[in-house]
């Protein structure tokens, strides 16, 4: 078994009688990319925030590191790095002077010239803050995350305000620290960064843990189903899909059609059913289960942007 | 030490990037001496017992200093600083971030130093400035008015939860302050009933106990002042510590 790098029992914290997060229980291993998903406000920030030391848990267990009392052991602080949800530095403050400030906290550091060049900042190193743009001051958000060469690095809603194409470099960014060899504990409410980028994932809803294993798991407990989607130029009755073997479906959308079935001709029978019918048809999708699914299964709601 | 070092000299250097907070702090002071200055000269007079127009109003130019640095730049940047999460972000370190806090305390005592310093300057090569009074005693005196008074803008710190809020109260604090306590206008100016409500503004404790020093007079004159100026630096710290948030 992998070295345990985190481990929360029974964790459980409320704020004025509303509980946040309630009997928590996982645990995090070396070199992994671990995952927490659900929507705003279901307990993730509070979570990572109480495994970080910067909440009092009210009752429950965390083990990090080591160390028993993230909250108290100052220690922990040198060994992990942090890049909050939301955060900012002074407007007036260059790139330059944080991080030789941040720097200047830590009693080990790595040349924070290379953090720099490696997160593609280094033009910047004389702009104020406030210049950045956000993809740039969340990078250098994760220099300063890293500037202590963290053996377990938190990233709390990563991507969050980023474009698609800044979204899919910060990716390849967080596979690239974790195969040098650091653990990765982080949140989000995007299903797809999950999937993509976590090598297990808790779901978490109203501040408990509905599932827990890796997305391809996850994704497999709710079968093999696959759904072929399409609009056709003239009517066509749907009970003829019925009568393909492999078909556990049909529904009528709007002007869109959805044949739900599984196995591996089923995609095949769909499409050659309609075509021996000479039926034109646009728009056609193959959609295999994400998930977003499997939330949507498991909590009966979809998730909310 | 290192680490205050780092962090008090980007402060220091965050600070002077700020138009506003060294106008406030540096010029303002500086043009009111001028502008008083060229307008009643610096002859000695029996109003102000032998001393000069611009000889009482360096002192209370000081106070100035005090007020917007302790009720103005403090709190605005700490509050500015929380409210940001940058302070959470510090929390994030192994440093304790009652470190930033401090950077931001000396910083404001040295800026304020550094003024008065300035205002002396000026008023002995423009104006012939006297100081009949010891320079080591000014500088105490000084001192204690920025503890008490930094101390109050650290309880409005505590107590205010956003920049909008803070700036807010600290500027409707700030203009009677300047005003009616006798830093811009000597007291000796100001009429019966507007003294009598100076007495509630702290400003003017600070005022009256830097001009007596400045003049030479002896502390034992001032114990009124240094009562409710310590008093309201002990209130305030014990307010704050209670209630202070770095988040």
């Amino acid at each position: 078994m992998d070295k345990k790098i985190v481990e929360v029992k029974n964790l459980r914290k409320g704020y004025n009688e509303v509980t946040a997060v309630d009997n928590l229980s996982f645990e995090i291993y070396e070199n992994e990319i671990f995952g927490m998903v659900g929507p705003n406000g279901a307990g993730k920030t509070t979570t990572i925030e109480c495994v970080e030391g910067l909440r009092n848990k009210d009752s429950g267990e965390i083990k990090i590191l080591g160390l028993n009392n993230p909250e108290t052991d100052g220690d922990l602080k040198t060994k992990i790095g942090i890049q909050l949800q939301e955060s900012s530095l002074p407007e007036r403050i260059k790139v330059r002077e944080a991080m030789e400030m941040f720097s200047s906290l830590y009693p080990r550091t790595i040349d924070w010239k290379d953090l720099l060049a490696k997160l593609n900042l280094t033009e910047k190193v004389n702009s104020y803050f406030r210049e950045l743009s956000g993809g740039q001051k969340q990078r250098l958000f994760i220099a300063l995350a890293l500037i202590n060469d963290p053996e377990l690095l938190f990233l709390d809603e990563l991507s969050t305000g980023l474009d698609p194409q800044a979204r899919h470099t910060m990716w390849d960014l967080i596979r690239d620290i974790r195969n040098e060899g650091k653990t990765i504990f982080m949140t989000t409410h995007y299903m797809e960064e999950a999937e993509r980028l976590c090598d297990r994932v808790a779901i978490i809803d109203r501040g408990k843990i509905v599932a827990l294993d890796t997305p391809q798991n996850l994704v497999q407990s709710l079968g093999k189903e696959m759904r072929v989607i399409f609009s056709l130029e003239n009517d066509f009755p749907l009970e003829n899909f019925k009568k393909i073997e492999e078909v556990t479906e049909v529904e009528k959308i709007g002007d869109r059609i959805v044949v739900h079935g599984e196995g591996e001709e089923f995609v095949y029978r769909v499409i050659s059913l309609l075509m021996s019918n000479k039926m034109k048809f646009r728009e056609i999708k193959i959609e295999q289960p994400n998930l977003e699914d499997v939330f949507l299964a498991l909590t009966g709601e979809k998730i909310r942007e | 030490m290192e680490k205050f070092f780092k962090i008090f000299t980007i402060e220091m250097k965050l600070f002077f990037r700020d138009f506003t907070s060294t106008f406030f702090t540096l010029g303002m002071p500086i043009m009111l001496l001028l502008l008083f200055g060229s307008i009643y000269g610096n002859k000695p007079t029996p109003v102000f017992g032998g001393l000069g127009s611009v000889d009482v109003s360096v002192p209370a130019d000081f106070a100035i200093i005090i007020v917007v640095a302790g009720i103005m730049n403090l709190p605005i940047t700490i509050v500015s600083y929380r409210e940001k999460k940058i302070l959470k972000r510090f929390r994030c370190t192994p440093m304790n971030p009652s470190m930033i806090l401090f950077a931001q305390f000396v910083l404001n005592i040295l800026v304020g130093f550094f003024g008065a310093a300035v205002l002396i300057l000026l008023g002995k090569l423009i104006y012939g400035l006297r100081f009949p009074g010891s320079i080591f005693q000014t500088a105490l005196a000084f001192l204690l008015s920025c503890a008490s008074i930094f101390s109050l803008g650290f309880f409005l710190a505590s107590i205010l939860k956003t920049v909008r809020s803070v700036s807010a109260v600290s500027f409707i604090l700030y203009f009677p302050m300047i005003f009616l306590s006798g830093a811009t206008l000597p007291s000796e100016f100001l009429p019966k009933g507007i003294l009598k409500f100076s007495q509630f503004l702290p400003l003017t404790h600070v005022v009256n106990l830097l001009r007596g020093i400045w003049a030479g007079k002896s502390w034992g004159l001032f114990n009124k002042e240094i009562i409710i100026l310590v008093g309201i630096m002990i209130f305030s710290v014990l307010i704050s510590i209670k209630i202070f948030r770095w988040e």
